[in-house]
């Protein structure tokens, strides 16, 4: 555990905590704004925690420990991985932990977890998203792994903070075509996966179209706080990983007040810009069929298999 | 207002009820949300269930069938709660008191903590009412 490590993963921690809400505002207020709206502002998911943070708690009648677990556990294992996965600092604080395998399987159990506890509410529509969302998980999974499995390949290690390392010394690898399939494949199942359109509608009032939303129907209060929050981190942290796996410049490689100072500035800038990209250009899609999805996610599974081929083939 | 409405400042999300509207108040709920008068800017915003909402706005006669529904979606709402009538029938019944379907106002069913008089109401006129909860 280096200090470098340390201070980063600490870092990390404050800026995507504080910060993933106001890229849920950005979001939103792109939104708001390309459809002629003035938008409620940036720090609206804020207020919106700290009202639901003040609120009854409810225990609906009939459920579980799942139930009331479900939350934290979604918190704390983002937070496990907003710890260790190179987002400020090219070193981790927990280097073990930084590993494409562990990361993965991390965010991955989040979405299980979340989706038993839709399924402990006994609700149609908690089981109904709960199937929903294990079915794109098993899409999105192994696409996940193969797209960063195949940035690991000329590095030769799966630890993220060595391929992030790798590309800072090797920019040519930035433009590689394995590079940019991988790419393009992490980009469509980021957005399978983190709920948004064509996939998931964050914003639908109508539980019939639901993924994501249809799971938490039955949270209220300080739990539905810590749902949301977690699910904003789980955003940050995938359009993180996206800039820093392929765009790590900017990242502190070194102890020293710049240098920490830019890689948090670098951090924040890189993932509002891609935030607010992704915002835009949901603006001009529709959400496609449920049973569409599979196809685009095995589309996309189809180019990280081929940026692994790419990989080896062309290494 | 509720003890507690304080807590409600700047953010407000709205379960909306029909318990029995010729949805005439339901276009004005829907404009007062759309691009015109976009009442998302106030910090006000329309979600897909009771659990997640501090408010519920209420239109139309309460009838025979709606009227355990729509107490049950007021207790699924945690505390502090607000409970809004929207439009004439909702406030009077309008023109359909005495109906024979019909229970009652919204009043008599659930405890009311605000009203939007109107038949229907404007849009200005929800927009006015939610303002006083966020505050914005």
């Amino acid at each position: 555990m280096s200090l470098l490590g340390t201070l980063g993963g600490t870092l990390q921690v404050a800026v995507i905590v504080g910060g993933s809400p106001l890229l849920l505002g950005v979001m939103r207020q792109v939104r708001a704004r390309m459809e002629g709206r003035r938008g409620a502002g940036v720090g609206q998911p804020w207020r919106d925690l700290r009202k639901l943070a003040g609120k009854e708690a409810i225990t609906p009648r009939g459920t579980t420990e799942m139930f009331r677990a479900a939350p934290v556990l979604l918190v704390a294992m983002t937070l496990v991985v907003v710890v260790v996965a190179p987002f400020v600092t090219t070193d981790s604080a927990i280097p073990q932990i930084a590993d494409l395998f562990v990361v993965v399987a991390l965010l991955a159990h989040a979405t299980v977890v979340l989706a038993l506890a839709g399924i402990d509410t006994g609700t149609a529509f908690g089981g109904m998203g709960a199937s929903r969302e294990t079915t794109i998980l098993a899409l999105v999974e192994p696409t996940v792994l193969v797209a960063i499995f195949a940035l690991s390949v000329p590095v030769g290690s799966t630890n993220l903070s060595a391929i992030v390392g790798s590309s800072l010394a090797h920019p040519a690898q930035a433009i590689a075509p394995g590079s940019l399939l991988a790419a393009v494949a992490l980009i469509v199942v980021i957005v399978a996966e983190t709920g948004r359109l064509p996939v998931d509608n964050p914003a639908t009032h109508l539980e019939l179209t639901m993924v994501h939303e249809a799971m938490v129907l039955e949270y209220a209060g300080p739990d539905l706080a810590l749902i949301e929050l977690g699910s904003a981190m789980r955003l940050s942290v995938y359009l993180g990983l996206l800039a820093n796996l392929f765009l790590p410049w900017g990242i502190a490689t070194e102890v020293g007040v710049l240098a920490l100072l830019g890689g948090v500035v670098a951090f924040a800038v890189k993932v509002a810009v891609l935030g607010a990209v992704l915002a835009l250009v949901e603006v001009f899609l529709a959400k496609v069929r449920l049973f569409r999805v599979p196809e685009l996610l095995a589309g996309s599974f189809l180019l990280a298999l081929l940026a692994v081929t790419s990989s080896y083939v062309l290494a | 207002m509720p003890a507690g409405a304080a807590l409600l400042r700047g953010s407000v999300q709205v379960r909306h009820v029909d318990a029995g509207s010729c949805n005439g108040c339901e276009v004005e709920i829907g404009s007062a949300f759309g691009p015109v008068y976009d009442l998302e800017r106030y910090g006000a915003r329309l979600v897909a269930s009771p659990r997640h909402a501090d408010a519920v706005l209420v239109t139309g006669v309460v009838t025979r069938n709606m009227a355990e529904p729509l107490r049950r979606t007021v207790d699924a709402v945690p505390l502090p709660r607000v409970v809004i009538a929207v439009g004439d029938c909702a406030r009077n019944c309008g023109v359909f008191a005495g109906a024979y379907g019909v229970v009652g106002a919204v009043a008599d069913v659930v405890a009311v903590d605000g009203e939007v008089a109107g038949c229907p109401p404007r849009p200005e006129a929800i927009v006015e009412a939610l303002r006083t909860l966020t505050g914005r």
